[in-house]
C-alpha cells in the first residue's frame, strides 16, 4: 500500500499562485505522469510531494498519513533528479550508500542492498568509479540505484531524461518501464514535458496548464477523448489539426479538431480544400501539409509514400465520427 | 595637469602602437620571409609550412619571455649570486651567510615566527571566510556584511598597520584609553596593557591584522565556490536524510575542497612574503621579526646585501614549492592541467 492523496492544494510563492486547488488520487503500484508546458506546475507538484517545497493550503497523503509537515527523508519517497544530482566526490557505490548510511543500517546490510541495485542496473562493474568518470545514460542509472536502495513507497522522477541525447532516451525509456514492472507495489510519479514519454509510460496521465489540473486519465483516454482544446493540442503528434470560424460552421461547433491520420485526401468532394505546401515522407507513412486558407497548415497522415507534391490542390475528408467538437470555451461538445 | 595626461595618454598610446607593430611586422616579417609559391616543390612546402607553425609562437611569446627575463629570472639569479659574496659583494664567501643565518638567534626567532603566521592566517582565514560565506547566504543583509568584510581588502597592508596601531594604542593606566582592546579590558576591570611589547601575545596580535585583510578574499572566492554547487545534489542530500550540519561537511565541503585548499595556498604564499606589517607596527622588536622584515634590515638598515640575499633567497625557496602546487591546483580545478 502506498497511495498518495493530493486535496485541495495550493502553492504560492509571495503573489504569484503556481498551483491551484489540485486534487488527485494515486493508487499504489500506479506509474502517473504529470505533463504539460514548461512553467505549469508540474515539477512544483512534485517536489511538494517530495517535501522539499512547502505547501501552502491543502494536504498531501502518503500511505493514509498527512505529510504536510513530515522530512522528505521521512517520507518513504526517493527521487531521481533532472541533473541526476550525484554526489561527484563519492563513488558509485557510496553514492547509493549514503542515504542507506545515515539510515543507520549495519555495513554489511548496506553493502548487498547497494550491489543488488547495482546488479539489476548494470552497474557492478562501476561501484569504484566516480561519477565524472561515467556516461550520460550510467550516471542516470546510478541515480536510480540511488533511489532503488531506499525501497521507497513512492518513487519520484524529475524530468529524468531531459538531458540525454535522443538514442539513449528511448532506451533508458524501456529500463524505467521495466523497471516498474519490477517493482510492482511502488508508486512511481514522473514529471516530463515530452508527452510522447507521458503517452508511452503512463498508467495514467495527469496534464497540468498554468497551475490547474486540466485532465486525468489513461493515454488512450486523453487521446480519444480530450476535455479541452488545450488537451487535444497536447497529446499527440504531430499536434491535432483545428479549424475555427467559417470551416467549423458546417459542424455546428465552434473549433473542430481532426487528427491527422483521420484525415482522407479526396480529389473532389471534401469538407475542405486547398493547396499543398509541403510533404514530409517517413518511409512507412508521410504527412502532407495542406493550406485551406485557415491561419495554420493541416498536416495530414498517409500511409505509405505521399504522391503528392507542392502546389497540388487536393480536397480533405475528415472521419466524421472522429471529428472532435468544441464550444467557444474550448469545452468539448457532446455527440 | 592637463599637460600630463596629455603625455600619459600619448606614451600609452606609443606603448600600444610599439607592441602592434612588432606583433604585425614580426608576423609580416615571417610570412614574407618563408613564404610559399605554387612554383616550389611539395616537400619544400611543408618544410616550409611547418617551420612557420614552428617559429610562429615564439615570435608572439618573445615580449613576455624578455620582460620576465630581465625582472624576474635575472633578479633570482643575480639575489643568489649576491648570498655568496660578502657584505659589500666584493668577496666571494660560498656558504658562509647560510651557515651564519642557520646558527642567528634572530634569524631563526624570525623562522619560527613565519612559521607561525604560517600556520595561523590562512587557517583562521578561511575558516571566517567560509562562515561568512555560509552565513551571509542565509540573511537578507548578507550582502552588506559581506561588502563590510570585504573592504579591508582595498586597504594597504601599511594603511591596515595604521588603523591597528589605534586598536592596541596604549595610555598610562590612569589616562582615557583610546585604543578600543585597552578599553574594552579596562571596562572588563583588568589594568590596560602594552599589547605590542608582550612576546607571542603581540606576535598575536599582528596575524590578526593580517587575517582582517585576507578574510575577505577567501570569502568571496569560496561564496562564489559554494554558488558553484549544483542545487540537486543537496536536495538529494535531504531526500536521503541528511541534516544541515551533515550537508555542509559531507556534500559541500567536499565539492569545493579544490578552491578551500587553493585559497588557503594563495594565502599562504601572502604571509610568506609578510613585511609591511611587522615593519610598520614593530619593527621586529619584541620578539615579532620574521623573515622579510629581517632581510630589509640586513640589505637597506645594515647595508649587508649578502646576508639580505641570503634571507631573500631563503624566503624564495620555501614559498616556491607551494606555489608550484598552488598553481597545480588552479590548473586542474579550471581543467587546463
Amino acid at each position: 500500500m502506498s497511495s498518495v492523496k493530493i486535496r485541495n492544494l495550493y502553492k504560492r510563492y509571495g503573489k504569484v499562485e503556481v498551483l491551484r486547488d489540485v486534487n488527485l488520487d494515486i493508487h499504489s503500484g500506479e506509474f502517473v505522469v504529470f505533463v504539460g508546458p514548461s512553467g505549469c506546475g508540474k515539477s512544483t507538484l512534485l517536489r511538494c510531494i517530495s517535501g522539499l517545497e512547502t505547501v501552502s493550503e491543502g494536504t498531501i497523503e502518503i500511505d493514509g498519513r498527512v505529510v504536510n509537515d513530515v522530512a522528505p527523508s521521512k517520507r518513504g519517497i526517493a527521487m531521481v533528479f533532472q541533473s541526476y544530482a550525484l554526489y561527484p566526490h563519492m563513488t558509485v557505490f557510496k553514492n547509493m550508500a549514503y542515504g542507506l548510511k545515515l539510515m543507520g543500517l549495519p555495513k554489511e546490510t548496506i553493502a548487498a542492498k547497494v550491489r543488488e541495485a547495482a546488479e539489476k542496473l548494470q552497474l557492478t562493474a562501476y561501484l569504484d568509479r566516480l561519477p565524472k568518470a561515467l556516461s550520460g545514460g550510467q550516471r542516470q542509472r546510478v541515480a536510480i540505484g540511488r533511489a532503488i536502495v531506499r525501497d521507497p513507497k513512492v518513487f519520484l522522477f524529475d524530468e529524468p531524461l531531459s538531458n540525454l541525447d535522443a538514442a539513449l532516451r528511448v532506451q533508458m525509456r524501456i529500463e524505467i518501464s521495466q523497471l516498474k514492472e519490477q517493482l510492482t507495489s511502488t508508486t512511481m510519479i514522473y514529471v516530463t514535458h515530452d508527452q510522447v514519454e507521458a503517452m508511452t509510460m503512463a498508467d495514467r496521465i495527469v496534464v497540468l496548464k498554468d497551475g490547474v489540473v486540466q485532465q486525468v486519465g489513461s493515454p488512450m483516454e486523453l487521446y480519444d477523448h480530450p476535455q479541452s482544446l488545450f488537451v487535444a493540442g497536447f497529446i499527440g503528434s504531430p499536434k491535432m489539426n483545428f479549424l475555427s470560424g467559417q470551416f467549423a460552421d458546417p459542424f455546428k461547433a465552434h473549433t473542430v479538431g481532426i487528427r491527422a491520420e483521420h484525415l482522407d485526401i479526396a480529389p473532389a468532394d471534401g469538407a475542405w480544400s486547398g493547396r499543398v505546401i509541403y510533404s514530409e515522407n517517413l518511409g512507412s507513412d508521410s504527412f502532407v501539409y495542406v493550406d485551406v486558407g485557415a491561419p495554420e497548415p493541416i498536416i495530414v497522415r498517409q500511409p505509405g509514400k505521399a504522391a503528392h507534391h507542392a502546389g497540388d490542390v487536393v480536397g480533405l475528408a475528415p472521419k466524421v465520427h472522429e471529428l472532435h467538437r468544441f464550444d467557444a470555451d474550448g469545452r468539448p461538445m457532446m455527440h | 595637469m592637463i599637460g600630463q595626461v596629455l603625455y600619459a595618454a600619448s606614451m600609452v598610446a606609443f606603448a600600444v602602437a610599439l607592441l602592434f607593430g612588432y606583433f604585425w611586422g614580426a608576423n609580416w616579417l615571417l610570412d614574407r620571409m618563408l613564404a610559399t609559391t605554387p612554383a616550389m616543390a611539395g616537400e619544400a612546402i611543408t618544410r616550409r609550412d611547418s617551420l612557420r607553425t614552428r617559429i610562429r609562437p615564439w615570435i608572439f611569446l618573445a615580449p613576455t619571455l624578455f620582460f620576465l627575463a630581465v625582472f624576474l629570472i635575472y633578479p633570482i639569479i643575480e639575489t643568489f649570486r649576491l648570498s655568496l659574496f660578502d657584505r659589500l659583494g666584493q668577496n666571494f664567501i660560498w656558504f658562509a651567510n647560510y651557515s651564519w643565518a642557520w646558527n642567528d638567534a634572530t634569524f631563526r626567532q624570525s623562522a619560527f615566527n613565519n612559521l607561525a603566521w604560517l600556520i595561523v592566517v590562512p587557517a583562521l582565514s578561511t575558516g571566517f571566510g567560509l562562515l561568512i560565506a555560509v552565513l551571509a547566504d542565509r540573511l537578507w543583509w548578507g550582502g552588506l556584511a559581506k561588502t563590510l568584510v570585504f573592504m579591508p581588502m582595498a586597504i594597504s597592508f601599511v594603511g591596515a598597520a595604521v588603523i591597528w596601531r589605534f586598536v592596541y594604542a596604549y595610555r598610562g593606566p590612569d589616562m582615557a584609553q583610546i585604543g578600543i582592546l585597552n578599553a574594552f579590558v579596562t571596562w572588563l576591570g583588568y589594568p590596560p596593557q602594552v599589547w605590542l611589547q608582550i612576546p607571542l601575545v603581540n606576535s598575536f596580535l599582528l596575524m590578526v591584522i593580517l587575517v582582517w585583510i585576507q578574510t575577505g578574499f577567501a570569502m568571496v572566492i569560496l561564496s562564489a565556490a559554494l554558488r558553484g554547487i549544483p542545487q540537486e545534489t543537496i536536495e538529494a542530500a535531504r531526500i536521503d536524510g541528511a541534516g544541515e550540519v551533515r550537508i555542509f561537511f559531507t556534500i559541500m565541503i567536499p565539492q569545493i575542497a579544490t578552491t578551500i585548499l587553493v585559497v588557503w595556498t594563495t594565502i599562504t604564499i601572502h604571509v610568506l612574503k609578510v613585511f609591511d606589517i611587522v615593519y610598520a607596527m614593530t619593527n621586529g622588536e619584541n620578539q615579532t621579526q620574521v623573515l622579510g622584515n629581517l632581510m630589509y634590515r640586513w640589505t637597506f638598515i645594515a647595508g649587508d646585501s649578502g646576508r639580505g640575499a641570503t634571507i631573500a633567497i631563503v624566503i624564495l625557496l620555501a614559498v616556491t614549492p607551494i606555489m608550484i602546487w598552488n598553481i597545480r591546483r588552479a590548473r586542474a580545478a579550471e581543467g587546463t592541467g
